[in-house]
C-alpha cells in the first residue's frame, strides 16, 4: 500500500482517549468478522470508519453497542477496562447508537420511541415531561416532524432517522455512533445532520461515525480509520488525506477499480481512445 | 359551547400555539367539544375504529336476541349475564398479554381447569382454608408460567407447541388432581362460592362507584390537561372533560339503576372491572407496559434499546398462566364445583376469541385490557342468548366462529385503511 497509516496525537492534546480498542476479534462460526482491530476516539472527536460491504464495519458497531459480545480483545472506556455484553450496559457507559435499521418500534409513537427503556418515571409515566423534552430534542435538531403523537410507522425515511438520532442524545451520552447516518437522506437532512454531528463534536461527545460517503466523511470527520475485510488498513487525518488515498486503502490496492475508472474518464475527457 | 371554553392552544394568535401544533402541516381543528367529535369521524375514516365495532356489535347481538327472547335484556338476566363473563373474562385478560408480545397461550382451559382442581382438592378434601387453597391454585398458575418463559427464552421453543404440550399435560395433571371420584362440590355456604354466585353491591354503593369513577375519569383528565398547558402543550378542554365524564355517568347510571331493580351488580363482576382497571393502567402508564407494545411491536430494537427481552416474554407468560388459574378458580366457584371438565370445551378457544374480538392483534404490539372485557360481553351474550332460545351448543359453536371470524375480517380491512392513512 503507497500511503503509510499516520498514528497521531488526538486533537485534545493530552485528554487521553474516552474510548479504546485493543485487538477486538469477533467470529461467526468460521467466519472472523472482525480480526485485531483497534481504534481510539478522544472527547470532541468525529472519527469515521469506512470500509467496503462486508469489512467488519457493522460488526464493530454491534461490538461496541452489546448487541453482539466480541470473541477477543479489551475495550477501555475513560481509563478502565470495561465488558459490553448487553445493550444496557452500553448505555450505562454512556455509549449511545444509531443503527443503520434504526431499531424503532414501528407500532410506537415518536415520544414513545424516542423513551424506550429510558422512560421517566417508570411506575407512573410522566408523559408531559417526556413530551417535552421530545420537542426539545427534534427542535434541537430542527427536525421535520408535524406531530410526535403518531406513530413511526407512518414517518418518512429521514424523519425516522431524526427520532433515531434524537433518541440517542437522550441519555447524556459521552460517544455517539452513528451507522450510515445519511444513507437514506435528503439533501437538506444530510445537511443537518452533518451539521449536527459538528454540533455534538462542540459539545463534546465522542463521535463514531461509519459511512459510505467519502463526501459526508471528509466533511466532519478528523480521522478516518479504514477497515478492510474485517482488519485495520491504516488511520488518516483528513486534512491529510485525500479521496484517491482512502479508496486505495479501502480497496487494499493503488490500482482498483474506482482508480481504473477515473483515469479512463480522464482520458475520455483528454479525447484519447479509452 | 362560547369562546372561553377553548383552549389556549387553538386560539389564533400565533405567539399562543402550543408546541405541539406548530407544524403548518398539522390541520389545526376546531377546539373544544367539536374538535373531539370532528377528530373522532377523521380517525374512523382513517381506518382507526378503536373499540367502535365491538360497542357496534354488541348492540346488534342485543338488538336481534332481545326481539327473539324478550327476557334477553331483562335485568335478572343481564346480571347473570355479566357475573357469566368474569371467569373466562379474566383468563382472556391475560391473553392480551401474550398476545401483545406476539406469542400464544393455548393451554389457558388446562391450567384453569387444573387451578379449579386444585381449589377443590385442598379446600374440600384436605380441609385446608379457602385462602391457603387459592393460594396454591394461582400458585400453580405462577409456576406453569415460570416454567413457560424458561422453555421460552433458554431452549427456543415456539410458544404455540410449549403450550400445546401444557394443554394436554396439565389436562392430564388436573385428572390425576381429581383422582377417581372426577367431580368435587365446594360447599354452598363457603365465602368464595357465595362470592362467586350470590353477593351483590348494595344500591348506594353502586351508585357511589359510578359517581367516583366519573368524578375520577374527569380529575385525572384535568390534571393531565393543566399540566399540559403548564408545559405549553395542547390539552383537551375541560369542556369536552366534563361532558364524557358527565356522559359515563349517565349512561353507567342508568344501567345500574336498571340492573339494581332485580339484584344488581355481582361483586365477581366488580371484581373483574378492578383487574381491567388495574391491567390497563399497567399497559398504558407504566415502563413495563410500554416494553410489552415494544417488543411485541420489534423485538430486536427493544432489545437494542436496553429492554431485557427475556424477562418480557417470561412476565407476559406468567401475567397469562396467573389469571388463567384466576379465572379458573372463579369457575370453580361459579360452578360450586371442580369436575373433569372444568377448563375443557371451548374455554381455551372462548378466551383467546375473546381477546381478539375485542381488538387484540395476534401478530403483537397492539391491544388493550378493555378487549378482553368488551370480547368477553359479545362472546357471552351470544352464548346466553343461543341459550335463552333453547339452542344447543352447536347453533352457539358456529355463531361465535362467524362473529370471531367476522371481527377479524373487520380488522384486517382496517389495518389496511391504517396503512393508506399513514397511522400504522
Amino acid at each position: 500500500m503507497a500511503t503509510a497509516p499516520v498514528m497521531e496525537q488526538d486533537r485534545t492534546g493530552g485528554t487521553g482517549h474516552v474510548l479504546s480498542l485493543r485487538g477486538i476479534t469477533k467470529t461467526f462460526g468460521a467466519v472472523a468478522a472482525l480480526t485485531d482491530v483497534d481504534l481510539d476516539v478522544a472527547r470532541g472527536e468525529v472519527v469515521a470508519i469506512v470500509g467496503d460491504n462486508g469489512a467488519g464495519k457493522s460488526t464493530l458497531v454491534k461490538v461496541l453497542s452489546g448487541v453482539h459480545a466480541p470473541t477477543s480483545g479489551t475495550i477501555t472506556f475513560e481509563g478502565s477496562e470495561v465488558t459490553i455484553s448487553t445493550p444496557a450496559d452500553a448505555q450505562r457507559l454512556g455509549i449511545a447508537t444509531v443503527f443503520q435499521d434504526l431499531a424503532l418500534c414501528e407500532n410506537l409513537n415518536v415520544v414513545e420511541n424516542l423513551f424506550l427503556g429510558q422512560e421517566i418515571g417508570p411506575a407512573r409515566l410522566d408523559e408531559v415531561a417526556m413530551e417535552v423534552k421530545s420537542w426539545e430534542l427534534l427542535r434541537e435538531l430542527s427536525a421535520k416532524i408535524p406531530t410526535v403523537r403518531i406513530p413511526v410507522a407512518s414517518l418518512s425515511g429521514g424523519q425516522r432517522q431524526t427520532v433515531a438520532i434524537a433518541r440517542s442524545l437522550l441519555g447524556d451520552p459521552k460517544i455517539v455512533m452513528l451507522d450510515e447516518p445519511t444513507a437514506a437522506l435528503g439533501v437538506a437532512q444530510t445537511a443537518e445532520v452533518l451539521n449536527l454531528i459538528e454540533r455534538l463534536r462542540e459539545r463534546g461527545f465522542g463521535v463514531i461515525m461509519i459511512s459510505h460517503n467519502m463526501a459526508d466523511v471528509q466533511a466532519v470527520a478528523d480521522r478516518v480509520a479504514v477497515l478492510r475485510l474485517g482488519r485495520n488498513n491504516g488511520v488518516f487525518r483528513v486534512s491529510d488525506v485525500s479521496s484517491e488515498e482512502l479508496v486505495a486503502a479501502i480497496t487494499g490496492a493503488s490500482d482498483n477499480v474506482v482508480t481504473q475508472r477515473s483515469a479512463r474518464r480522464g482520458a475520455i475527457a483528454k479525447g484519447e481512445p479509452a | 359551547m362560547s369562546g372561553t371554553d377553548v383552549e389556549p392552544a387553538t386560539e389564533p394568535t400565533a405567539a399562543r400555539v402550543a408546541t405541539d401544533l406548530q407544524d403548518e402541516r398539522l390541520s389545526q381543528g376546531a377546539g373544544g367539544l367539536k374538535g373531539a367529535l370532528a377528530g373522532l369521524g377523521s380517525r374512523v375514516r382513517g381506518g382507526d375504529l378503536g373499540v367502535i365495532p365491538v360497542v357496534a356489535g354488541l348492540v346488534i347481538i342485543a338488538v336481534v336476541l332481545q326481539s327473539l327472547n324478550s327476557q334477553f335484556l331483562s335485568a335478572a338476566n343481564l346480571e347473570n349475564l355479566l357475573l357469566e363473563c368474569v371467569p373466562v373474562g379474566v383468563i382472556a385478560l391475560g391473553i392480551v398479554f401474550v398476545l401483545l408480545v406476539a406469542e400464544i397461550d393455548l393451554s389457558v382451559g388446562s391450567i384453569s381447569g387444573l387451578s379449579a382442581a386444585l381449589l377443590a382438592v385442598f379446600y374440600v378434601d384436605r380441609g385446608q382454608s379457602v385462602v391457603l387453597a387459592i393460594a396454591v391454585a394461582v400458585g400453580s398458575g405462577v409456576l406453569i408460567g415460570l416454567l413457560y418463559g424458561q422453555i421460552f427464552n433458554r431452549i427456543g421453543v415456539p410458544s404455540f407447541v410449549i403450550s400445546l404440550a401444557g394443554l394436554l399435560a396439565f389436562a392430564g395433571l388436573q385428572l390425576a388432581v381429581l383422582g377417581t371420584k372426577g367431580a368435587i362440590n365446594l360447599p354452598f355456604d363457603s365465602a368464595l362460592v357465595k362470592f362467586a354466585q350470590l353477593q351483590f353491591m348494595p344500591d348506594w354503593l353502586s351508585y357511589a362507584l359510578v359517581l367516583a369513577g366519573g368524578i375520577g375519569l374527569f380529575a385525572t383528565g384535568f390534571a393531565r390537561a393543566q399540566a399540559r398547558r403548564k408545559a405549553s402543550l395542547s390539552a383537551q378542554s375541560t369542556v369536552s372533560l366534563a361532558v364524557r365524564s358527565i356522559a359515563l355517568i349517565v349512561l353507567v347510571g342508568a344501567f345500574v339503576a336498571y340492573l339494581n331493580d332485580s339484584r344488581g351488580i355481582g361483586y365477581m363482576f366488580v371484581f373483574f372491572l378492578a383487574l381491567v382497571l388495574v391491567m390497563h393502567y399497567v399497559l398504558t402508564r407504566t415502563k413495563f407496559g410500554k416494553s410489552l407494545f415494544a417488543v411485541g411491536g420489534n423485538a430486536e430494537a427493544a432489545r437494542r434499546a436496553g429492554i431485557n427481552v427475556r424477562r418480557v416474554y417470561a412476565s407476559a407468560f406468567v401475567l397469562c398462566t396467573t389469571l388463567a388459574a384466576v379465572g379458573g378458580v372463579l369457575a370453580a366457584a361459579r360452578l360450586a364445583a371442580a369436575n373433569q371438565q372444568s377448563g375443557g370445551g371451548d374455554v381455551n378457544l372462548n378466551a383467546i376469541a375473546a381477546a381478539v374480538i375485542g381488538g387484540t392483534s395476534l401478530f403483537g404490539g397492539r391491544g388493550s385490557a378493555f378487549a378482553a372485557l368488551l370480547g368477553i360481553l359479545v362472546i357471552q351474550s351470544i352464548s346466553n342468548g343461543l341459550t335463552l332460545l333453547s339452542l344447543d351448543s352447536s347453533y352457539r359453536f358456529m355463531v361465535t366462529g362467524a362473529v370471531l371470524l367476522l371481527a377479524v375480517g373487520l380488522d384486517s380491512v382496517a389495518r389496511r385503511s391504517r396503512a393508506s392513512s399513514g397511522r400504522a
